[in-house]
């Protein structure tokens, strides 16, 4: 276990808290603390791009993916296609039980495979992704692979709205349409901004909805933070015939934190000792 | 010698039922016995190739073979970090199938010309790179390779009806396959530019000049030829691509590492295309790869090193 010299110890709740689904015992609450002491204790960045996915993850993690074990072949594949908010990711494999405390606790140390970014050899991970626009594409071809095998696994992707930016991610979202992989469906982290700017600055998207109709998707849009409603919209989908889903999932970049939410700073600053307190009070307040 | 890389594959999937086709909109007239035989396992992704090897990465994760196809620019370098981060860091059994190494697209131009493609690719560490000489290599290449675990990049030519001499289709990976004996100096060639190279090794021969001639299609892992080079105090490499980067690299790297001593001379791209345009025999002319240029560059260092032909 790689801890830094005087670093907080984290200790992280056990048990589990949801009885329609033993397999997991996590809940936003704990996901943004964990998230928050580990980035602390590493002192990386990308915080608020984890926070605002939290419940995202939790759906698909807790109460979606159809996955028992990370090795079993005919396993839901999923693809964090923005990478950067792969911390979020490690604590909701730790909240699922793929991974235990100590891996989790590595993170973003020595003679680990836990790092900002998912390595394609990270347990637990299916796709290895960091680089922008192409988890779509990894996705696609995961879909492809399921319907050609006759097999039922669906496959989803997290995409942030940045990679719209990206040609790739189009370039898959045409291919997919055109061969109707209902299996398969891409969730938008619409956070509304990126690295250097926000989303309307740099590349305004204002027509994402009609964007993505166009190109032939369903569309659903949800509150990115309000699990049931991810679920449910998650739940009401055909996997079998049709077309491709995509949910516009409306976020908030740094949710939970306040002097993060919203601020661009929080895509790369890692957190002091004291907003650490801060943002560890306001997640447990709220 | 891509319609026998093609008609291998078929054959090869009548047996391997992981073995699937992707183009991005190539091959037209070439493509066609394994669409018509294995529909369901061929897919025309559109002009998108960075898709092309996403969704190839996903399909070999889930246990296919998927082969990509298309001309060598659009196969290795549009597609370049789709490659890196999905089946090379993934170790996936990806193949990418560039067609048209060198400039044997001709009139086309620039853009249709692989002239760098084994310098970027064979960088690449966990990717394997095979440039196959003629029809014949093609086929016993892919034979001996395509269900390999990890990521493979063909470099093939257009050509399937010129037969290299003497290399009878033989492959070993990992090795060089000598074609030609000889004692005054050593000549190594890569893909289809072979050919010329071993009509330039005859008509040194008839000069006077006892040329070896090796061809090397094993590219990376970097082939075993110390005990080759080792034989020869003067060495050429032959290849359609810029002299940076590959075989005269590569060649010069296993010099280096094992102190052979020996004076190399790289026969390939030295400048880059300049637009003017021509039929193949008229291009390789113009940039030293015709049989006549290469025996003449051969000649001239031979003379300077005091041998004469």
């Amino acid at each position: 276990m790689v801890q830094k010299k005087g670093s907080p110890q984290i200790v992280y709740p056990s048990g589990s808290i949801l009885a329609s689904n033993q397999a997991w015992f996590g809940s936003a609450r704990a996901m943004r603390e964990a998230i928050l002491k580990e980035s602390f204790r590493a002192h990386v960045g990308h915080i608020g791009s984890a926070l605002c996915v939290v419940e995202i993850l939790e759906a698909l993690y807790g109460y979606i993916l159809e996955a028992d074990q990370p090795n079993n072949p005919d396993r839901d594949r999923f693809v964090l296609s923005k990478g950067h908010a792969a911390l979020g990711l490690y604590v909701a494999l730790y909240f699922k039980g793929w991974i235990s405390a100590e891996q989790l606790s590595t993170f973003c140390g020595n003679d680990t495979t836990f790092g900002v970014h998912p390595e394609p050899h990270t347990p637990g991970v299916d796709f290895g992704t960091g680089s922008l626009g192409q988890g779509l594409s990894f996705a696609t071809g995961a879909a492809l692979a399921a319907k050609w095998q006759k097999s039922k696994r669906r496959v989803f992707a997290l995409l942030s709205d940045a990679e719209c930016n990206e040609g790739s991610t189009w370039e898959a979202a045409m291919f997919a349409a055109h061969h109707k992989l209902a299996n398969l469906c891409a969730i938008l982290d619409l956070n509304k901004q990126q690295a250097f700017g926000y989303t309307k600055d740099v590349i305004n998207l204002p027509r994402l909805r009609e964007i993505w109709q166009s190109f032939g998707w369903d569309v659903h849009e949800v509150d990115g933070h309000n699990l049931e409603q991810i679920v449910t919209t998650v739940n009401e989908l055909n996997f079998v015939n049709g077309r491709p889903h995509v949910i516009l999932a409306h976020t908030v970049f740094g949710k939970g934190v306040s002097f993060m939410e919203g601020q661009i700073k929080w895509h790369y600053s890692p957190l002091s000792e004291a907003e650490l307190s801060q943002a560890l009070n306001d997640v447990n307040k709220g | 010698m891509r319609l026998t890389f093609i008609k291998t594959l078929v054959e090869l999937a009548h047996k391997d039922p992981r073995i699937v086709l992707l183009t991005a909109d190539l091959g037209y007239s070439a493509l066609e016995p394994f669409r018509d035989q294995f529909p369901d396992r061929y897919v025309n992704v559109g002009v998108a190739e960075q898709n092309m090897v996403g969704v190839a990465t996903g399909l070999a994760e889930a246990g296919f073979i998927p082969f990509v196809y298309s001309i060598v620019t659009f196969a290795s370098l549009r597609p370049y970090e789709f490659i890196r981060n999905g089946p090379i860091a993934h170790q996936l059994p990806v193949r990418i199938a560039g067609v048209g190494g060198g400039m044997e697209y001709s009139h086309n131009g620039l853009t249709h010309f692989g002239v760098e493609d084994i310098g970027v690719m064979r960088t690449q560490l966990g990717l394997s790179v095979y440039a196959p000489a003629d029809a014949n290599q093609t086929r016993s290449i892919l034979q001996a390779t395509f269900d390999a675990k990890g990521p493979i990049y063909y470099r093939l030519g257009k050509d399937d009806r010129t037969i290299v001499p003497g290399l009878e289709g033989s492959f070993i990976e990992g090795e060089a396959q000598l074609i030609r004996e000889g004692k005054d100096c050593l000549l190594l060639s890569m893909g289809a530019v072979s050919n010329e190279t071993a009509l330039a090794a005859a008509q040194l021969k008839e000069a006077g000049l006892s040329c070896a001639h090796a061809v090397i299609a094993s590219i990376n892992p970097a082939p075993n030829i110390v005990s080759l080079l080792s034989n020869y105090s003067n060495i050429f490499t032959v290849e359609a691509h810029y002299i940076q980067g590959g075989l005269g690299s590569l060649v010069s790297e296993c010099m280096a590492d094992n102190a052979v001593k020996a004076k190399l001379t790289r026969i390939g791209l030295t400048r880059p295309p300049d637009s003017v345009t021509g039929d193949h025999d008229f291009l390789y002319g113009r940039y030293g790869l015709s049989p006549q240029a290469i025996a003449q560059k051969v000649s001239d260092v031979m003379k300077l090193s005091g041998v004469t032909c």
